[in-house]
């Protein structure tokens, strides 16, 4: 492991020579003294610092959720910085996130689930209630409908952080709805579950019941520990491989119903309007998409020579079947390797070897999912809807080497 | 056995089970409880676009106009465009542009969607401060600036409902 990695971040070199040391030194890394100042040889001489309760990362990581400043930061977002994710797992810590109404503050001795409408026997829980029954655990993807929203015209994402970023994964833990669905017993007529939140806006979707009944997660558990206030502690709505709006966060109130409620978020918002002016409603599934992450848009090779491609792919269908990867803009494409084991409606890393010639390249990858469906190219989206859907935008992302080897959009 | 007799056995055979699923659909886990009729009333907050869940009380746009000016100008503009929020006025015919401009006019398809938008939401910092009739006033004002309806017509839970919104058949429900 001599030398570091050609890929480096830009504008970060202080960092990234010290990452370069400490690689070289190994664990010395996690007891070194606030100056960085490690002597690549010898080690720490001081004692570092004593166990603690709740551990933070070093001090020298700055990878860092990125949002857009507006007059309205309570409705805002922010984005996973993608580009510096390992493997498969976003930290809960940098989940991306989108609020409605700012983040509430919850106290689950006082939360409750009521579960009421369309059932014979509606039921209000604790939090420490809905625990006692039969509990799951999986990994799944949550993407922002609108992730990749300026791929649909020439505003394109500098950074996958930008064009990609509101996309995280993590393991949810949770009651399967279909587990509450039969405990309430649902009556035959109905069709549809309102789900709200118990935030300032009381954030609502309509889901269909048949989702509901299948892979629904009402899940309490993220990554090990309780979910984070900014994805819905102390309970949300994981509705694998749907846009991220209609997994909603804090949630308290489960309606069943014969009839959507035609919420805003699910008329004026959420829906893509296509070339004719028409709007597809209820568009919720999240297809096939993959990014390059490693190199990415803001990173530079440092040199010609081996660079280990690798990114993220997902599909709101199931399991990544294939990733192909092109060097060459697309001309040829080579099939890179999955990290197993896969997990449906999940990211999926990937990765091929490749060596850099130093010449000015465009490097680009393509998903296919386990129901045989092709990530398609930009121009593929837009012959079907036109440009001003906003939503749902799945396309192939290409990236651009320099002669100098940094990278950038195209 | 009859080609039509052996062709009845499924039905038998899923009635069967559908009866022994009505037993088994009892309490499982006995866990939690009944609510009361009144906390569900309470947290019922979802209006539907037949009309289902509105409340009693009325209001009109002028009525609105005063609420509109207090608790909304500020954001959406005084005339439901130009703020620094979304434009409520306005864009009707732009969905084909280049640029669609989607307001409570060119884009929503129910009002009923408006009434419980404003009633959950708004106004931002503080929701849930508009009185029922001050949410039907708002809301009535906010269709007349789109020419929806009438100044003095009244919106209750009778007639908005019946509001036929310009985009009401904009949509095409995506098989989910």
């Amino acid at each position: 492991m001599g030398g570091g990695k050609p890929v480096r971040n830009s504008g970060e070199g202080t960092r990234r020579k010290f990452l370069s040391m400490g690689a070289a030194v190994g664990g010395a890394l996690m007891a070194c003294s606030d100056s960085g100042d490690t002597p690549a040889g010898g080690g720490v001489k001081r004692t570092g610092k004593p166990p603690d309760e709740y551990g933070e990362r070093s001090p020298f990581e700055k990878s860092a959720r990125r949002g857009s400043v507006s007059k309205y930061p309570e409705a805002g977002s922010t984005r996973t910085p993608l580009q510096d994710s390992h493997g498969i797992i976003t930290p809960s810590s940098l989940h991306f996130e989108r609020h409605h109404a700012g983040v509430p503050l919850i106290d689950p001795a006082e939360h409750r689930l009521l579960i009421h409408g369309l059932v014979e026997r509606p039921l209000i829980l604790t939090m420490d209630e809905l625990k006692t029954f039969p509990s799951v655990s999986r990994i799944h993807f949550i993407e922002c409908s609108g992730n990749s929203r300026g791929e649909w015209k020439s505003k394109k994402g500098a950074t996958a952080q930008i064009s990609h970023g509101m996309a995280s994964c993590s393991e949810w833990t949770g009651v399967l709805l279909s587990v509450l669905l039969d405990e309430v017993g649902v009556k035959p007529e109905a069709t549809w579950l309102i789900a709200e939140g118990a935030d300032a806006c009381k954030m609502h979707r309509s889901l269909p019941l048949e989702k509901c009944r299948d892979d629904v997660i009402a899940a309490y558990g993220q990554n090990g520990e309780a979910i984070r206030p900014e994805q819905g502690y102390p309970l949300r709505l994981v509705v694998p491989g749907h846009e991220g709006n209609i997994n909603v966060k804090w949630v308290r109130r489960l309606m069943l119903t014969d009839q959507p409620a035609m919420g805003r978020e699910e008329t004026s918002k959420y829906t893509d309007v296509l070339a004719d002016g028409k709007a597809r409603q209820f568009s919720l599934t999240m297809e096939a998409k993959s990014v390059i992450t490693r190199p990415s848009g803001g990173q530079k090779l440092a040199r010609p020579g081996f660079v280990e491609i690798s990114g993220l792919a997902w599909s709101g269908l199931g399991l990544i079947e294939r990733v192909e990867v092109s060097t060459d803009n697309g001309a040829t494409w080579t099939d890179a390797a999955l990290q197993e084991t896969r997990q449906r409606i999940a990211f999926t890393r990937f990765r091929l070897p490749w060596t850099w010639d130093g010449t000015p390249t465009v490097i680009l990858s393509r998903a296919t999912d386990e129901t045989g469906y092709v990530q398609p190219t930009v121009e593929t989206l837009v012959e079907a809807r036109g440009r001003n859907s906003d939503y749902h935008n799945n396309c192939i992302k290409s990236w651009k080497i320099a002669a100098d080897g940094s990278v950038t959009h195209v | 056995m009859s080609d039509r007799a052996r062709g009845y056995w499924p039905v038998f055979a899923v009635t069967v089970l559908l009866v022994g699923a009505g037993f088994a659909q009892s309490s499982k886990y006995e866990v939690g409880r009944a609510p009361a009729a009144d906390e569900v009333q309470a947290w019922s907050i979802t209006i539907f676009p037949d009309g289902t869940g509105l409340p009693e009380g009325s209001g009109t746009a002028a009525e609105g106009k005063e609420v509109y000016a207090r608790r909304c100008s500020e954001c959406h503009g005084t005339k439901g465009r130009g703020g620094e929020s979304s434009a409520l006025v306005g864009g009707q015919g732009s969905l084909k542009s280049a640029k669609p401009l989607k307001t409570v006019g060119s884009y929503w398809p129910y009002a009923t969607t408006l009434w419980d938008y404003v009633n959950r939401t708004m106004p931002f910092h503080n929701p849930g401060i508009l009185t029922d009739d001050q949410v039907y006033s708002v809301v009535a004002f906010v269709l007349h600036l789109n020419e929806i309806v009438g100044e003095n017509e009244e919106l209750n839970r009778e007639t908005l409902p019946k509001v036929r919104m310009p985009n009401r058949d904009g949509f095409v429900r995506d098989s989910p």
